[in-house]
């Protein structure tokens, strides 16, 4: 394997664990607030629909952008209403959603597209372009460091970059703002955020919000980055891959990052090597598409070591007496 | 008089459908003193003290705050009007610093650099004040439940609270810690805050408080100076009628050893070592009484001895081995032996909370012969038989089809008591026996323990109310650390002594 094959494979890494990171800092932003949220999954889709089919009609990336994060939002929306103001269960109003949105994409899709539940190929200014970053094209004659920049940080679209801005901003408004010391808080013990005299609601919804913002690009990348329409149950498992990422992460922002690159990183090599020859066994196409798969289970069986979720989490609160 | 109460309410009255819990509660706390307000469980205390603090909203009545009508309808009012509560339950994030738990809901601006800045340096300040030290950065929990109840204090302070409200706050600290807690109220009073302090606690009352308010059944029933009152007359304001204080027992007569407990160690699915290897017996027709601060082993020794949890050393029971780890070392297996267990958590590993009463009588107690008929229980006859426990331990009401949710928790414990006792046991493990019961219940689930004494039964009771422990043992054995400090005899010893060894000091330090 030469050094451009690395580097190929790390650039797709990027890509492809992009989704997965968007998707797993919604997560944080909700499970940190206390409301398990497993409908991730649907909501991305739904962005995604949405996304696609808006670019498609006005020719915008930017609006198919907008509708996807105001479809999430919308769901995000309803799992609030749901989990916060009912006190229902949170995993039953999360799977309702997945199948909510599993569902109305394919039928909207249908009825507009007519093309089987997908939507027309995207092209031109309905997708997202990549960006050159500055020096790109000076730099990568520098040895090494240089094709690094060029090759695997260059040339992304616009949402991978927000991506990974989002991280260090994530890890800002969490432990270095009012906003995120009182978001922590109500995922540890709403009844001390409670009795200080803060709206746990309010706090809540806030936090559900952002999740349906950060799904709602997710999604559209999916469809106007990465992939260029919408293909029915195109995230395939991706919401449920970052949550099984932000428990290896254990609810941090940072590792999310390390989490999210590592499932990006086993899904480009299966996507380059569809088998895999090892020298004495040959790993067929179908272990290689399932890696990342077998690693959330891996993961979910609890083989990272001690991961504590938010103390409150999955718990309506409820005043007491 | 001429200086405006800090509190005055008018007329509250406040109801949770058919249940009344305030009516018409008037009271006035004057500034700068220390009012106690006791009162049974489901007196309506706690329901009074929300309405304060804006948890609740009064159906009718005012709130006169230094002589102002303020209205209260969230707690954000309450600390603006200058409220400040510290609860039962502590309201704290325990993987937060101090110093954030002080500042949440409190901050100065959307970033919080300065704000903990600001919280350290005012910390400092009332810490010297207030001789309320506590480490600024430590997490809430890694420090000691009396370090976290000062957390409380100083976040209301750091608030600018001027009236302070304890709900029940000796119910998790040593003697020690509550005495220290009781300084530092009298700090605080002295330095012009006013105090409120809710507890059942007789004893505190009359050495804290300046005033005292009783509360029954949702009502005020008296306010008086507490210098010009006594523990006996409290206790029949708040009960209603005549109560025994004291229990009222003959000497023991101790016969042959029915439990001994040689070198009994416990880790728990933490790795952490709970009981260090305790030993000690009890006698047929004797109460042992475990004394200790909640958490230092004392809940793992029921459990090991009621086959909950598995331990290693020797435990006999009439002479005979117990199996500690095998496949005799199960609940049933004990209750086989002639070991009954009253366990700490009624509601928890007593009762199943949402089945009815006369189901719950039979519970560990299901495979009896009498309670079969072929493959199928003999439902008449279990319920036959709860019918009798109920009469015979004075459950109220007395309907074995009630869930065991919807009787108080002095009934709910006399179900459990009734379904242990009447299975006459050579042993009886007793936790808690008296956990949020109410004064009326406490005597009479005390005599009942006695009685099973003087049939000859040995008792092994543990409880943190040094009270109950003072008063119903025949021997004590104080733990600490999962270690057993040393014995005394009720007569020979006194609160404050095992006060001391309660905190860890050995028989021979005190």
């Amino acid at each position: 394997m030469d050094y451009l094959t690395i580097l190929q494979i790390l650039d797709s890494a990027l890509r492809l664990a992009t989704p997965l990171l968007f998707a797993c800092l919604a997560g944080l932003f909700s499970e940190r607030a206390g409301i398990f949220d497993i409908g991730l999954e649907g909501k991305m889709l739904i962005a995604a629909f949405f996304s696609a089919a808006t670019a498609y009609s006005t020719g915008s990336v930017w609006l198919g952008m907008l509708a996807g994060v105001a479809a999430s939002l919308v769901l995000s929306g309803i799992h609030g209403l749901a989990s916060i103001t009912f006190r229902g269960n949170q995993l039953i109003s999360g799977v309702a959603i997945n199948f909510l949105a599993s569902g109305l994409t394919v039928l909207i899709g249908l009825s507009w597209f007519k093309l089987g539940g997908q939507t027309p190929s995207l092209q031109g200014d309905a997708r997202f372009q990549g960006i050159d970053l500055p020096f790109a094209e000076t730099l990568s004659g520098v040895p090494l460091l240089g094709p690094l920049y060029s090759e695997v940080l260059s040339g992304h679209t616009f949402l991978v970059y927000v991506a990974l801005l989002c991280v260090p901003l994530t890890w800002y408004v969490l432990f270095r703002t009012r906003f995120g010391l009182r978001l922590r808080a109500v995922g540890e013990n709403p009844a001390a955020v409670d009795t200080a005299g803060i709206s746990v609601v309010g706090l809540r919804y806030a936090a559900v919000a952002i999740c349906g913002v950060l799904c709602g690009l997710a999604g559209a990348y999916l469809a106007t980055g990465l992939g260029a329409s919408f293909v029915k149950e195109m995230t395939a498992g991706r919401g449920f891959i970052a949550l099984a990422a932000l428990i290896f992460a254990k609810w941090r922002p940072w590792y999310a990052l390390y989490a999210t690159f590592l499932f990006g990183l086993l899904e480009a090599v299966s996507n380059r090597y569809p088998s895999l020859d090892l020298g004495f066994v040959t790993l067929p196409s179908q272990f290689m598409q399932a890696l990342p798969y077998i690693l959330t289970v891996v993961i979910l069986a609890g083989f990272v070591g001690k991961a504590i979720p938010p103390r409150a989490g999955g718990e309506p609160y409820v005043k007491e007496r | 008089m001429t200086t405006a109460p800090a509190i005055e309410l008018k007329g509250i009255s406040k109801a949770f459908g058919p249940v009344q819990a305030n009516k018409d509660i008037s009271i006035r706390v004057m500034p700068g003193t220390i009012h106690g307000i006791i009162g049974e469980n489901g007196a309506g205390k706690s329901t009074l003290m929300s309405i304060l603090y804006g948890f609740y909203k009064a159906d009718k009545g005012e709130i006169y705050i230094s002589g102002k009508k303020v209205s209260i309808p969230d707690s954000q009012a309450a600390i603006a009007a200058g409220i400040g509560m510290v609860f039962q339950h502590f309201k704290l994030v325990e993987n937060f610093t101090v110093l954030e738990n002080v500042i949440l809901g409190a901050e100065d601006g959307a970033l919080l650099a300065p704000s903990l800045r600001k919280a350290r340096k005012d910390l400092a300040a009332l810490a010297a004040e207030y001789e309320l030290n506590v480490d600024p950065d430590a997490l809430i929990q890694d420090i000691g439940v009396g370090m976290q109840q000062r957390v409380e204090i100083l976040k209301a302070l750091y608030r600018q609270a001027d009236i302070l409200i304890l709900d029940e706050p000796t119910g998790v600290l040593t003697p020690a810690e509550a005495d220290q807690l009781f300084r530092i109220l009298h700090r605080l009073k002295d330095e012009g805050k006013t105090i409120i302090l809710i507890t059942h606690k007789l004893r505190e009352i009359m050495e804290a408080t300046d005033t005292v308010s009783v509360m029954r059944r949702g009502e005020m029933t008296a306010t008086v100076k507490t210098s010009e009152t006594s523990p006996q007359a409290l206790a029949e304001l708040m009960v209603g009628r005549k109560v025994l204080l004291r229990v009222d027992k003959t000497p023991a007569q101790p016969g042959e050893k029915v439990l001994e407990v040689e070198n009994l160690k416990v880790v728990d699915s933490k790795g952490v070592v709970r009981i260090k290897g305790v030993s000690f017996d009890v006698r047929a027709g004797e109460i042992l009484g475990i004394a200790g601060v909640a958490g230092n082993g004392q809940s793992e020794l029921l459990e090991v001895l009621g086959g909950m949890r598995n331990g290693t050393g020797t435990i006999r029971v009439n002479g005979q081995d117990l199996d500690l780890t095998g496949k005799f070392s199960d609940a049933r297996s004990r209750r086989k032996r002639g070991i009954a267990h009253v366990p700490e958590d009624r509601q928890r590993e007593g009762l199943i909370m949402d089945f009815k009463a006369w189901e719950n009588t039979a519970f560990g107690y299901d495979d009896d012969e009498a309670y079969q008929t072929g493959l199928l229980m003999n439902n008449a006859a279990i319920r036959e038989d709860a019918e009798g426990k109920i009469e015979r331990f004075d459950v109220r009401p007395a309907n074995a089809d009630l869930e065991a949710k919807s009787f108080s928790g002095g009934n709910q414990q006399k179900l459990v008591l009734a379904r242990e006792i009447e299975r006459d046991p050579d042993l009886l493990l007793v936790g808690q026996p008296t956990r949020g019961v109410d004064i009326g219940a406490i005597e009479f689930i005390h005599q009942q323990i006695v009685a099973l004494r003087d049939k000859g039964k040995a008792i092994l009771l543990v409880s943190v109310e040094l009270e109950e422990i003072l008063s119903l043992s025949d021997r004590i054995a104080v733990i600490f650390d999962g270690q057993l400090m040393g014995e005394r005899l009720p007569a020979e010893t006194h609160e404050k002594e095992l006060g001391l060894m309660m905190a860890g000091m050995t028989g021979e330090d005190t």
